[in-house]
């Protein structure tokens, strides 16, 4: 047999019909994952067609984006941010009683956001297709699944078939030579090659990202780098699974137990891209290269080195981004003020994103006038954190510590950046009014994120020595 | 689906580049359980002030925008959020088929199946439109050709499956729940 791509394994495996020119392939889906959404409107196709959940086994729902991050009253009442946001969660529960499909609801203890519980729960699995009426459901490919975002009425397809109409995309490789420097995190790596490739270098594509730098990230790591697949246009990203990732699985509730693991990971094993495999494109990137990264535009392609300029370029839509956010070219980049600061997000809300933000924020204060909301990616990085007492030192920093969601990210539930206010974010987009209308978000890793909210400016995490601390 | 088969119409100009699906439909007026509705908050941070009022300078909201069913936009149109509400909240607002030099794929694939004509046209064609804002358009979507005023036209490529499904009116779902014994034979073989 040729040699194959991952792509290509999981693709072939998948297969109920293959394309022609004149229809696409018929793909099965092995686990569809729900939020409240962008799942609504397809729930209530199947109940017009009279048709049930063809699998409710592979199917599992939670609500992540319009739940509030505030606890719930002393009256026992969700504080949500309207009564149509309370009545999408409603609806979410109803349809997932109607048609059998297990729900994490919001007092589950393994709630949270769905692309940060798929893989803490072990229901994402290596080789797996999965799919999600959400973008960054790339992230699952960090565990060797194809995994990609659809729309409603894919989902309602997924429902009612458990399958997809899709063309094949292209394989597009982004090898990773070198390992990281001391002090450069995932999320600088990723942004700095969406940077390289541009905000559609991936579209059509499905990117697997290989190389000495890929295989020396953690499964946390991983996650941030696949997750921003899709902010370069790309359908999927992902990357072959390894002892990384055996290591992250093994143990987790929902993955294969006893001999059923043992085959599991025989299987998993053979699934990497084969010597002498063709891409369609293949990306070089230099790890030594990477410096702490964070946007300045309107877009995720817009990004620059903490440490460098705000960069010149003469052209009326890089000037009108340079408006929006209040730059100036050629200014650097760190100095910038700063009046809030998120930490959290499908990108990076989880317990090693919080930790990375504890261990600048430790012993410190937020300056004066920024504002500063840690929220975890699930309940269980809740638990986790508190019990580490990452929660005291946000607390003692002076940050707002809150429920797992979505949150700020994406602002529909009432968390959102003020009207020209600018928030240093870890989540994964930059859009104009993104975090809320008039809203500047400037993208980076947590450790640049906490070291912006004690700076009270950008500032380079690993230039934070002790002697700016605040007593 | 009701059947795409011919749109004629003048354009309107969104000429940015990377126009997002969080500028098409903003994520807070994403807690709808309805496909209705959405033409109204359209581009809603563009079209209206933070005092609520229409922004007059605002492409869309100029006169000789009304009636236009055929957006000209910028590269990588759709990129980001994989919202449906997207496509939904154009339809809504009298919007039929969207014209770029590059369309982002999730937008696109969402767009086709509820009738929204999602058309890349080479880079000098897409420049073409650009620099002739307002111009009649006559899309033939079985045909893949767009034909000017003058007489003039050029061809569009669309993927044969989904052009099939717009000019028929074919539904998707339905073409699926066709090959159940496929999806029964996957599944007793491999799932």
């Amino acid at each position: 047999m040729a040699a194959r791509t991952l792509l290509d394994k999981i693709w072939d495996a998948h297969l109920v019909a293959a394309e022609s020119p004149t229809t696409p392939a018929i793909l099965y889906v092995d686990l569809h994952l729900v939020h409240e959404v962008t799942s609504p409107q397809a729930f209530a196709d199947l109940r017009t067609r009279g048709l049930r959940v063809r699998q409710p086994a592979r199917t599992l729902a939670t609500m992540d984006h319009s739940i509030p991050t505030r606890p719930v009253s002393a009256d026992g009442s969700i504080p949500f941010v309207t009564p149509e946001a309370e009545q999408q969660v409603r609806t979410m529960r109803e349809n997932c009683r109607y048609f059998g499909i297990e729900l994490l609801d919001m007092d589950d203890p393994s709630r949270g956001i769905v692309h940060v519980i798929g893989p803490e729960l072990g229901v994402t699995q290596p080789g797996m297709t999965i799919v999600c009426g959400d973008s960054h459901t790339s992230t699952h490919g960090a565990f060797g699944a194809l995994a990609f975002g659809i729309g409603t009425s894919e989902v309602g397809h997924v429902l009612a078939t458990q399958c997809l109409l899709q063309r094949k995309p292209k394989a597009m490789a982004i090898e990773v030579r070198g390992r990281l420097s001391p002090g450069v995190d995932a999320k600088d790596l990723i942004l700095h090659i969406i940077g390289r490739i541009g905000v559609d270098g991936g579209t059509g594509s499905v990117i697997e990202y290989r190389g000495e730098g890929i295989r020396a990230l953690s499964m946390e790591q991983r996650m941030t780098v696949c997750n921003m697949s899709i902010e370069a246009g790309a359908r999927a990203g992902m990357i072959a699974p390894d002892e990384t990732t055996l290591a992250w699985l093994r143990d987790r509730p929902r993955v294969p137990k006893g001999a059923d693991w043992a085959s599991a990971q025989a299987q998993w094993e053979a699934l990497h891209s084969d010597q002498g495999a063709r891409f369609d494109r293949v990306v070089e990137i230099d790890a030594a290269e990477v410096r702490p990264t964070v946007s300045y535009g309107t877009h995720p392609g817009m990004v620059v080195d903490v440490d460098a300029r705000v960069p010149r370029v003469g052209n009326a839509l890089h000037q009108r981004a340079l408006d929006y956010m209040g730059l100036r070219a050629g200014s650097p980049i760190a100095g910038t003020p700063v009046d809030l600061v998120f930490v959290g997000s499908c990108t990076n809300g989880r317990l090693s994103d919080l930790r990375a933000a504890a261990d600048v924020l430790r012993g410190r204060k937020l300056a004066g006038h920024v504002r500063m909301l840690v929220v975890p990616g699930s309940a269980a990085v809740k638990r986790a954190a508190e019990q580490e007492g990452l929660d005291r030192i946000f607390r003692a920093a002076g940050a707002e510590w809150r429920e797992p969601g979505c949150s700020m990210c994406i602002a529909m539930n009432g968390d959102f950046v003020p009207p020209g206010r600018l928030a240093v974010s870890t989540s994964n987009r930059n859009f104009e009014g993104r975090q809320g209308p008039g809203a500047r978000t400037v993208l980076a890793s947590p450790a640049s994120a906490a070291a912006a909210a004690i700076a009270g400016c950008i500032a380079d995490p690993r230039s934070l020595g002790g002697q700016e601390a605040v007593a | 689906m009701t059947p795409v088969r011919h749109i004629h119409s003048r354009t309107v100009l969104l000429a940015h580049e990377n126009i997002d699906t969080d500028r098409i439909i903003p994520a807070r007026f994403l807690t709808t359980t309805t496909r209705a509705g959405l033409g109204r908050h359209a581009f809603q941070d563009w079209r209206y002030r933070s005092d609520g009022t229409p922004d007059p300078e605002f492409v869309l909201n100029r006169p000789e925008a009304m009636g236009a069913a055929i957006l000209v936009a910028g590269r990588n149109f759709g990129c980001g959020s994989s919202r449906e509400h997207a496509p939904w909240a154009l339809l809504d607002a009298g919007f039929r088929a969207v014209i770029s030099s590059e369309i982002a794929d999730i937008f696109r694939s969402n767009a086709l199946k509820n009738g929204l004509v999602a058309i890349t046209v080479d880079a000098p064609e897409h420049r073409f439109l650009l620099r002739h804002p307002g111009i009649e358009l006559r899309i033939d979507v079985a045909g893949g050709e767009i034909a000017l005023p003058d007489g003039g036209r050029f061809g569009f490529s669309l993927d044969a499956f989904a052009r099939h499904c717009l000019v028929e009116g074919i539904d998707q779902l339905g073409f699926l729940q066709r090959h159940e014994a496929a999806i029964q034979s996957y599944e007793e073989q491999f799932a």
